[in-house]
């Protein structure tokens, strides 16, 4: 496997791999905030800045969109990446002065001390929930506006129609946002206001999912007849003694 | 303005460069603004997420959510013409059309924007009215300025 | 208007002098022709009504001329220009032409004269850079200079602005004649690998503001193997205070398209588009226009000149965002997203537009290409400095007495460009200070006058070359309200994507803006220093990466100013009004009144011939009495200064 150096260590990566993945794998922490294995690199908070010294042009780099390279020579603790990384912590914190997750990354890390001046409450604007929802939801919330301004949106702030509930948004919040309650058959994700109906088992009354995706479901993949609109084990059972020449009458 | 107007819009513009922002500049330009109803209607016709639709209608300046004026006096802010006095010709304006930068006069006439550079810094300070640049522009004169470029469109009448 | 003439596909290089000779005829026209500079700066100083007035004078007199309109020859601010030449004649310049000079104006060509009045210099030859040739136009009348020997012209020597000017920007003959599309018809018979080696060997930078090598990035380009390929043609243009791309896409926009032409071919680029920024509509116009007249004549399209060549371009307007001149938020622009910038690598060379290998050059890059192509890279490295080939055009504007564009050879000094060129600061006050590279540049005192504008020696100065703007400062402009007009344009352009752009050029703006107001704190020098440089350093883009020079450059050579704004509440330039008391001295005060009767706030007390005074509790501070004053009576000091 190729090498690079990272803190003096040589360390191991397979090709296509980020430095901060090669980093991780081999044991040696760098701290990230946009970044999320299960997303692509949106190189956004600037958190996880290691100083190249050499194979790349020096200075400092986000190590979650820089690519491994054999020659590539990086530290993740020299002056300058403390003192940038220590900044950017200020910064996010002067934004969200009561995240948790930033309080403990500033204890450890240190943080810079700017006027705080709150913006969207408590979102850092890292995007994971925006590539959350592209990847696995409906796309149903994006970035608005630009600069200070700028902030994770619904459009026209209206419920939108489409978001299936899948709730890749709020699994993926560092800074835990978003905000999703479960109330008589329904859920609701704050701050979207997005309000989804449940979907209930025929039969057992069990939950199914939200009721966007079971219909998306249904449209996609038809369950006909005396099947629909069952949950799996009930389905399967209902199945089998179709298959037995019963005919049933599900309540 | 029915959603089939939209659609007509959005069928004309058929290369796939730059063809998000054309439909919007086109649909700004013809209803002064990006009405909601409109951007859903691209959304579908282009099978695009309206949250990208809105990304881009909230990103640049040149569209507004809001309807903008009639017609539009833009005053650059360019290096030139702010180190040239662009500060006292917008404060002018202001003071002579009664609303202040990025408003709309209430008759809906004139909306007075500041804009960025518009290439013509040896003449600053400079005014855009509708699209036409007009140079070395003094405080004093405004609204002769308006005037003569404006037919019948005194501010304040 | 469109041309009338050979309608059928260019295919040869038989075909391509026909279309040649044609421009000739229509350059030269065997009797005079008058063109007005008609580009959106000439348009601004109102020659739309120079053209008419002399079309109808014209028409009057029955006098059979062709009037033409131009680009911009690049002495803006004597706008508006108009050029005569009469056959065997040298080539009147006029400037500061009024409407009611049209009339004397063709009377004085009736007669076979020249109207003094608004002459400003004759050109004696045209020289055609693509080709080498060079046409006498006839000896220059008695009583006016050669243009060239003009201040303004001196230094110059104009090769990406060849024809800004001389042509009529909506008649591809007219390109042609000036040895246009020759370079291309040459490149098509030979190897592209071959053009490419000439760009390397040329040395040309990107003119953009990165300065990138261009034939470097051509090879890398072409090197990605891919079927489809775009090359996009960079006219965002953004920098306040830069306008060298608007003006050749308004007066030369077949050069750009010739360049394009010849990437194409380099690249194996099969679509081109050129993004122009939505405050150009005159540029879109003007391409739009060049590009359906090469379509016409088969230089775009299909088979070009029978080589096998097939390309497009089209033209995609901006929506007012200056991040999209950077070139993945350009990418991300024309995808239809919002203007986002992403981490490189991938470099567009290998993944752009659509995923697809894609070349972004800057239109002054491209218009420079088919020089190159035609003269060969040896020539275009015989000008400039080792590091830095060619020439640059700059923007010289702000307080500098002949505004315009300029283009020099690279290591030319501020001095002779600032001072030479430009003639100094208008007015006559003290030059203080160079702007180099809009809101991504720094701050140059006037001590540096003999710094040479090349790469290197800029970055080492601790600006940039950037696009080109030349913004000149004298001692009425104040460095802190400067850095604090920048910071404000990158904090309302920043994307809001990365935290230190987004929210540090917030913080340092608020730090500004105090200092600006009269709050500021001693601490705050050192905290503007280390955000400055950490935004500098961690931003993921060029815009965050760029944003804060203005800052550390000021910080650098005018902190007295900064720190006389801090502890005296002084603002030496008096452009700071909440730092600023206008007071007037009542022994140089002779009690005229201009001053009451010029503020706006009623401030001034006093009558008659007695002295007057200010109203401090009224005073808004806008200066209007001190600029008035005919005696220099009023002056100004800091609100923490003895004796305010
Ligand atoms: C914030 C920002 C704005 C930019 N604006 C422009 C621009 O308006 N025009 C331009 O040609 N390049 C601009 N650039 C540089 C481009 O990213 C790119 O380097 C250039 O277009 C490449 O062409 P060149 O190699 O011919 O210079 C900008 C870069 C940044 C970071
Ligand atoms: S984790 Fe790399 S920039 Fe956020």
């Amino acid at each position: 496997m190729p090498e690079m150096i990272i803190n003096g260590l040589a360390v191991n990566f397979r090709s296509g791999e980020t430095v901060l993945q090669a980093a991780l794998a081999g044991g040696i922490h760098i701290p990230a905030l946009c970044h999320h294995p299960g997303l692509g690199h949106f190189g956004s908070c600037r958190l996880c800045l290691v100083e190249i010294l050499a194979g790349g042009r020096p200075g400092l780099a986000a190590s979650c969109s820089l690519p491994a390279s054999e020659d590539l020579v990086v530290e993740t603790g020299t002056e300058r990446v403390v003192r940038a990384r220590r900044v950017v912590l200020g910064l996010l914190l002067a934004r969200c002065p009561d995240a948790k997750p930033l309080l403990e990354l500033a204890e450890n890390l240190g943080a810079v001390k700017f006027t705080p001046r709150p913006g969207d409450p408590g979102c850092i604007l890292c995007g994971r929930c925006v590539r959350a929802c592209r990847a696995v939801g409906a796309n149903v919330i994006g970035f608005a506006w630009r600069g200070r301004d700028r902030r994770v949106a619904v459009p026209f702030d209206q419920p939108p129609a489409d978001c299936l509930g899948c709730r890749a948004c709020e699994q993926v919040c560092p800074v835990n946002v978003i905000k999703v309650v479960e109330d008589r058959g329904r859920i609701r994700i704050f701050p979207w206001q997005s309000e989804i109906e449940m979907a209930y088992c025929r039969n057992c009354g069990a939950a199914i999912g939200p009721g966007v995706q079971a219909g998306r479901l249904q449209k996609r993949f038809p369950v006909e007849g005396p099947l629909s609109g069952l949950c799996p084990a009930c389905r399967r059972r209902f199945q089998a003694a179709l298959a037995g020449g019963l005919v049933i009458q599900p309540t | 303005m029915t959603g089939n107007e939209y659609t007509d819009i959005v069928k004309r513009h058929t290369s796939p460069n730059g063809r998000v922002l054309s439909i919007l500049e086109e649909i700004q330009r013809k209803y002064r603004h990006l009405p909601e109803e409109a951007l859903r209607a691209a959304a579908e016709e282009l099978n695009l997420p309206l949250s990208q639709l809105y990304g881009v209608a909230t990103f640049y300046t040149s569209f507004s959510l809001q309807p903008r004026g009639e017609h539009i006096i833009g005053v650059c802010h360019g290096t030139v013409c702010h180190v040239k006095g662009a500060a006292r010709v917008t404060a002018e304006l202001e003071k002579k059309l009664g609303v202040s930068e990025g408003g709309t006069t209430g008759d809906g006439k004139f909306t007075l924007e500041s804009v960025k550079c518009l290439g013509c810094c040896s003449l600053a300070p400079v005014v855009s009215i509708d699209g036409s640049v007009h140079a070395r522009v003094k405080p004093e004169t405004v609204d002769e300025l308006i005037k003569s470029a404006i037919p019948g469109g005194a501010p304040g009448d | 208007m469109t041309e009338g003439g050979i309608k059928h596909r260019v295919e040869s290089g038989r075909d391509l002098q026909a279309l040649e000779k044609k421009g000739l005829e229509l350059l030269y026209p065997g009797r005079p022709r008058i063109a007005v500079a008609m580009a959106s700066c000439g348009r601004a100083a109102g020659s739309g009504r120079i053209y008419e007035s002399i079309g109808d004078e014209l028409e009057r007199r029955g006098l059979d001329a062709s009037l033409v309109p131009a680009g911009c020859p690049g002495l803006c601010s004597r706008e508006p220009l108009v050029t005569v030449l009469e056959p065997g004649k040298a080539r009147i310049y006029y400037s500061g032409v009024q409407p009611a000079d049209a009339g004397p104006l063709v009377s004085a060509l009736a007669g076979g004269e020249v109207y003094q009045k608004r002459a400003l210099g004759a050109e004696v030859e045209d020289r055609l850079v693509v080709t080498g040739r060079q046409i006498d136009l006839g000896p220059p009348p008695g009583n006016l200079g050669l243009l060239a020997d003009l201040d303004f012209y001196r230094p110059q020597v104009r090769l990406a602005t060849r024809n800004c000017g001389c042509i009529n920007p909506f008649s591809i003959h007219e390109y042609a004649a000036r040895g246009g599309y020759r370079a291309l018809a040459e490149a098509l018979a030979g190897d592209p690998s071959g053009i490419i080696a000439e760009i390397k060997k040329s040395g040309l930078r990107g003119r953009g503001g990165a300065g990138f090598p261009t034939g470097l990035k051509w090879e890398i380009t072409a090197g990605s193997g891919h079927d489809e390929k775009y090359i996009i043609c960079n006219g965002d243009e953004g920098d306040p205070g830069a306008y060298m791309d608007r003006s050749i896409l308004e007066g030369d926009p077949h050069s750009v398209l010739e360049g394009m032409i010849i990437g194409a071919y380099c690249m194996g680029a099969r679509h081109g588009i050129i993004y122009v920024r939505a405050e150009y509509p005159l540029a879109i116009k003007t391409v739009g226009h060049a590009i359906a007249q090469a379509r016409e004549l088969g230089l775009l399209g299909e088979n070009i000149l029978n080589s096998g060549l097939s390309f497009d371009v089209e033209v995609v307007m901006g929506a007012g965002a200056f991040v999209c001149g950077e070139e993945t938020a350009l990418i991300a622009s024309i995808e239809g997203h919002p203007g986002e910038p992403r981490p490189r690598p991938p470099y567009p060379a290998r993944q752009g537009l659509w995923g697809k290998p894609t070349c972004i050059n800057n239109v002054e890059t491209l218009a420079n290409i088919p020089l190159i192509a035609g003269r060969g890279g040896d020539w275009y490295a015989g000008l400039g400095t080792a590091g830095s080939r060619g020439t640059k055009v700059f923007a010289l504007v702000g307080k500098v007495k002949n505004s315009g564009l300029v283009e020099v050879p690279m290591g030319t000094t501020i001095g002779d460009i600032v001072l030479g060129a430009g003639g100094g600061p208008d007015g006559g006050r003290k030059l203080k200070a160079v702007q180099t590279g809009g809101p991504s540049g720094g701050c140059i005192p006037a001590s540096l006058v003999d710094l040479p504008v090349d790469y290197e020696s800029l970055t080492g100065a601790g600006t940039i070359m950037g696009s080109g703007g030349m913004v000149v400062m004298d001692e009425s402009v104040c460095m802190v309200d400067m850095a604090r007009y920048f910071m404000t344009f990158a904090a309302g352009e920043s994307c809001g994507k990365c935290t230190p752009c987004r929210e540090g050029t917030a913080e340092i703006l608020d730090i500004l803006d105090r200092i600006t107001q009269g709050g500021g704190r001693p601490e705050d020098l050192d905290t503007l220093d280390e955000l400055s440089r950490v935004v500098k350093d961690a931003s993921l883009c060029g815009l965050g990466q760029t944003a804060t020079n203005p800052v550390l450059s000021t910080l650098r050579y005018f902190r007295s100013e900064y720190e006389a704004h801090i502890k005296d509440k002084h603002c030496p330039a008096g452009v700071c009004r909440n730092l600023t008391v206008y007071r007037i001295n009542p022994e140089l005060c002779i009690g005229c009144g201009l001053c009451a009767e010029e503020c706006p706030g009623g401030a001034i007390l006093g009558r008659d011939d007695q002295p007057r005074v200010i109203s401090q509790e009224s005073c808004t501070r806008c200066g209007a009495c001190y600029r008035i004053c005919p005696q220099e009576a009023i002056f100004f000091t800091g609100r923490g200064m003895p004796g305010a």
